[in-house]
């Protein structure tokens, strides 16, 4: 029996993705292959800043099974990789050229490519590959004062400026002001599948296929096509299974580009799969930001100002997002505080180090450290609980809509709804948080260092503007739903069944959902920014309601009733309230609108509809985090014992998957907060460049994550009310990770960077413990 | 294209590989690793490959029944062994109850990782059904998966070790 049809919104169903994942049928990047495809490596610089010299080919192109080997100069008249949201005149010139001509910025830097027939050959060849460079001095910290980036340019490729209300007035008049300096380090998304692309020309239809696209297919496509110079007509994107996304696959990267021109020029399909260590080197990194952050405070807590100058090494070049993580960090810094006057700067400096972008949580992992540090330094200097001076400067129920006189990823922020002081009650309840610090007070005079941290921050999710999909039933009763979003692992798939399910009466296994595919759809919001469930599912319910409309219509005619008085359950058209009696399947009443039935009177063939889903602005879920740490003093591993994510989520559409993305991003964000750092040494030579010496969280290192999902606060600004879930779990790991651990030390304000790592920690116990001796 | 050089296929062995019960008969050169030859060369696509260093664990196949690294060993060593990928675990339309364990817990979310999770619990739990819930913790610990937080793996690992012991 399947559910009643109201039911499928809100259900942990199992996800539709998963039998040919368990089963080793996916269809990953490095699953594709085409007839006489080649295979393409790239040569990459070893130095971290240099003038290129010269770059011979001639011993690899003299190889058996070598096709060709390029240097700029045989792609000339390529662009360098766009930005995505178009021209940025001022940020133009930091932008990366497919492959480097005359300077080298970063150990990775794209030198050449070779083609060749087997992909061991081609990484034989690339060896034989002989890099000329003349070093010159790498920068390495991005807080230093800016030199020289090109004649002209220096190394601060722009500043990105927020704020509001009169700044200095308050600091001026201020009674207590709070100053701290705290960097996040740089690490990123690493999933488990490394890149790849595929591209073929099809020259009996003169289209030009990328193929494991991920992420943005329907934009890259438009990128893409300008950047080569085609129509977006004769471009198509296809999307397959994708090994993690987290941001920073599907971004075009030069090897994108290479394999596209390659497959024109070589008129061969060109497969590259990157390996490894080329992905801690190419691929894009993120986060690495340094806060010198104030608070203007009154007598009672309330923080009446925050002023914050931050760096953010943005590594050798501006990719495809120019600096959107730096605004981002810059809009969304405030986080769930009412916080009157406000004023940032975002320094976004190039060093040479890989680029940096987007990983999951853009901004709000490095602004959330950030701010909650400040707040919790804030209530050490007041001698407050770091709950009471939290819950003092919370905006309240009444503010909402709040509206900040500030812009993330182009849009105003406006809070669209929240309930932040009931959220931190449940959090605190659910956990025990007085009973913790009873706990804490009889551990540390047992002599363990532990501590409770706690975060409380504003998500955002559901970027608009626009996001459409088509419905189309068809004769057997399937319902394909055709959507311009992706599929990065997340459950996309479920998820919009599961709203076209309930819209349509029908079971949400009858529904196939289609998506990252640029030839069945025009237009594509894809997978970024959590907002795939929010824009996608809310267009496929307009167009699923349309569907049902047509259904109901047609079978009024069939059954010879009112429309209105029709009902559809389990995939049939029934009269209201009546469990027997003349019913007609979707599948039947699309064999009615086929274009040549005699049933179908003047209504468009086909049961089938397009909707769109227009929004002003993001919607905001929040949460609380809460975490229990013990450090053990002799080694300075912290281990987190207990780990609470209270989260509103609007309304969840399905419970297990919400759940399983906020434990799986906090998850990656414990990495980043204990384990894993792109670390470079004093030439800007990358020492982490396997997984022996970048760590991933293991099974042992991740702890039993509690989640209560609330759904107090359902968005204003769609109409299913539902917020995403995509970063909530990673968004505050850094900041209630670094709070609990900082509790632990017993002396507030010690933890001023991330990783926490187990060496540094022990470094800062025992000289604690030698000043005491001293 | 004439001009494409052809290669020195003398360096090339014969070997047959024996996956999942049925014998592989292909021409590789002795370099080329075992997870390269199951995917390439017998097209078993289901194998993944992670990091080719031997930490993620992703290409984790079974060795006459133990799980190993198959992107640390070159295909050549391992004629006239058993070899058991993820394609290998269904019979029939009966999937294993490892496979339904991961399917019914959320232990899933890309799915990179998955055959390497797969092969590596189901050659521990048939060698040792009644491994302790820390053993196989330590166990599960040498293979990387990105985006469950391990905490719905875990679980399928435990629900599908219980449903193998009654299976018997």
């Amino acid at each position: 029996m399947s559910k009643p049809a109201e039911r499928w919104i809100g259900a942990s169903v199992p996800r539709l993705e998963d039998l040919p994942l368990v089963t080793g049928r996916g269809r990953f990047a490095g699953d594709v292959d085409f007839p006489h495809q080649l295979h393409m490596r790239i040569v990459r610089s070893s130095l971290a800043h240099g003038r290129l010299i010269s770059v011979d080919t001639a011993a690899a192109r003299a190889m058996d099974g070598v096709v060709a080997v390029w240097t700029a100069a045989d792609i000339a008249d390529l662009p360098p990789i766009e930005f995505r949201e178009g021209p940025i005149e001022k940020l133009a010139p930091y932008r990366q050229l497919v492959l480097a001509a005359e300077r080298v910025r970063y150990v990775g830097d794209p030198v050449a490519a070779v083609f060749a027939e087997d992909p061991y050959i081609a990484e034989d060849a690339a060896e034989c590959v002989v890099v000329e460079i003349e070093e010159l001095e790498p920068v390495l910290d991005a807080a230093a004062t800016p030199v020289e980036y090109r004649p002209g340019l220096d190394t601060e490729s722009t500043i990105c400026r927020q704020g509001y209300g009169d700044v200095d007035a308050i600091f001026a008049d201020a009674a207590t002001v709070v100053e701290i300096d705290v960097s996040i380090g740089r690490h990123s998304g690493v999933p488990l599948e490394t890149r790849g692309a595929i591209g073929r020309y099809d020259a009996a239809r003169d289209v030009l296929e990328l193929h494991g696209a991920a992420k943005v297919p329907h934009r890259n496509r438009e990128s893409l096509a300008r950047m080569l110079g085609r129509s977006t007509a004769g471009v198509h994107l296809y999307e397959g299974h994708v090994g993690g996304g987290f941001g920073i696959r599907g971004e075009i990267y030069p090897e994108d580009v290479l394999v596209l021109v390659a497959a024109m020029r070589l008129g061969r399909p060109v497969k590259w799969l990157e390996d490894r260590r080329e992905h801690m080197i190419a691929a894009n990194q993120s986060r690495q930001q340094r806060h010198r952050i104030r608070a203007a405070v009154d007598g009672e807590g309330r923080v009446l100002a925050i002023d914050d100058d931050f760096f953010h090494d943005q590594g050798a070049y501006l990719r495809t997002h120019g600096s959107r993580v730096v605004d981002t960090t810059c809009g969304i810094l405030p986080g769930p505080y009412r916080l009157p006057h406000y004023r940032v700067n975002g320094h976004v400096r190039m060093t040479n180090k890989t680029p940096c972008a987007t990983y999951r949580s853009p901004g709000r992992f490095e602004s959330n450290f950030a701010r909650e540090r400040l707040m919790d330094a804030v209530a050490e200097r007041l001698g407050l609980s770091r709950v009471e001076v939290r819950r003092r400067n919370l905006i309240a129920p009444r503010e909402m809509p709040f509206e900040r006189p500030l812009v993330a990823l182009g849009d105003d922020v406006v809070y669209d709804s929240g309930r932040y002081e009931a959220l931190l009650d449940k959090a605190l309840a659910h956990i025990g948080w007085d009973a913790l610090e009873r706990d804490v007070v009889s551990r540390r005079a047992a002599g363990e260092y532990f501590g409770l941290g706690l975060a409380i921050y504003v998500e955002k999710s559901g970027l608009g503007p626009t996001d459409g999909a088509r419905v189309n039933i068809h004769t057997s009763g399937e319902i394909e739903v055709i959507t311009g979003g992706a599929s990065v692992g997340q459950g996309f798939e479920t998820v919009i069944a599961q709203v076209c399910a309930e819209v349509l009466g029908s079971d949400y296994r009858q529904v196939r959902v289609i998506h990252g595919r640029t030839d069945r759809i025009e237009y594509g919001i894809g997978a970024h920014a959590t907002r795939a469930t929010v824009m996608t599912a809310n267009a496929a319910a307009v167009a699923a309601n349309k569907v049902r409309a047509k259904a109901l219509d047609m079978a009024a005619q069939l059954l010879q009733a009112d429309a209105a008085d029709l009902d559809i359950a389990d995939g049939r058209v029934v009269r209201k309230g009546e469990g027997e009696g003349a019913s007609i399947g979707l599948g039947e009443l699309a064999h009615h609108l086929r274009p040549t039935s005699p049933t179908r009177g003047d209504r468009d063939p086909g049961l089938t509809a397009e909707g769109w889903f227009n929004t002003s602005h993001m919607t905001y879920p929040y949460g609380v985090q809460i975490a229990v740490a013990a450090i053990d003093k002799d080694t300075g591993a912290v281990r987190i014992e207990k780990l609470l994510i209270a989260y509103d989520i609007g309304r969840a559409i399905n419970p297990m998957l919400v759940e399983g993305q906020l434990v799986g991003g906090f998850a990656q964000g414990l990495g980043g907060s204990l384990l894993e750092e792109f670390r470079y040494d004093e030439r800007g030579q990358p020492l982490s460049v396997t997984f022996a010496d970048y760590l991933l969280p293991t099974a042992h290192d991740v702890p039993n994550v509690d989640v209560m999902l609330t759904e107090d606060a359902p968005s204003g600004v769609n109409p299913l009310g539902i917020k995403g879930a995509g970063e909530g779990g990673i968004a505050a790991a850094g900041a209630v990770i670094a709070s609990a651990i900082d509790d632990a030390l017993g002396s507030a304000g010690t933890i001023t960077r991330l990783p926490i790592t187990p060496q540094y920690l022990k470094a800062t116990i025992d000289a604690a413990r030698a000043a005491v001796r001293v | 294209m004439s001009d494409i050089k052809s290669m020195d296929a003398a360096e090339k062995v014969e070997i047959a590989l024996d996956i999942n019960g049925r014998v592989h008969r292909v021409r590789v050169e002795p370099r080329k690793t075992l997870v390269d030859v199951i995917r390439d060369d017998c097209g078993q696509t289901g194998t993944h490959i992670g990091c080719e260093h031997g930490v993620c664990g992703a290409c984790t196949v079974l060795l006459d029944g133990e799980p190993v690294r198959s992107c640390l060993m070159f295909a050549v060593q391992v004629q006239g062994r058993k070899i058991r990928t993820v394609e290998g675990l269904q019979r029939g339309d009966d999937l294993h109850p490892m496979q339904q364990a991961f399917m019914d817990h959320h232990a899933l979310q890309c799915g990179f990782c998955t055959p390497g999770f797969l092969m590596l619990a189901v050659g521990v739990l048939e060698k040792r059904p009644d491994i302790s819930d820390e053993e196989m913790l330590e166990v599960l610990s040498s293979n990387l998966c990105r985006c469950t937080g391990y905490q719905n793996i875990i679980k399928a690992v435990r629900a599908a070790a219980n449903a193998m012991r009654t299976a018997g």
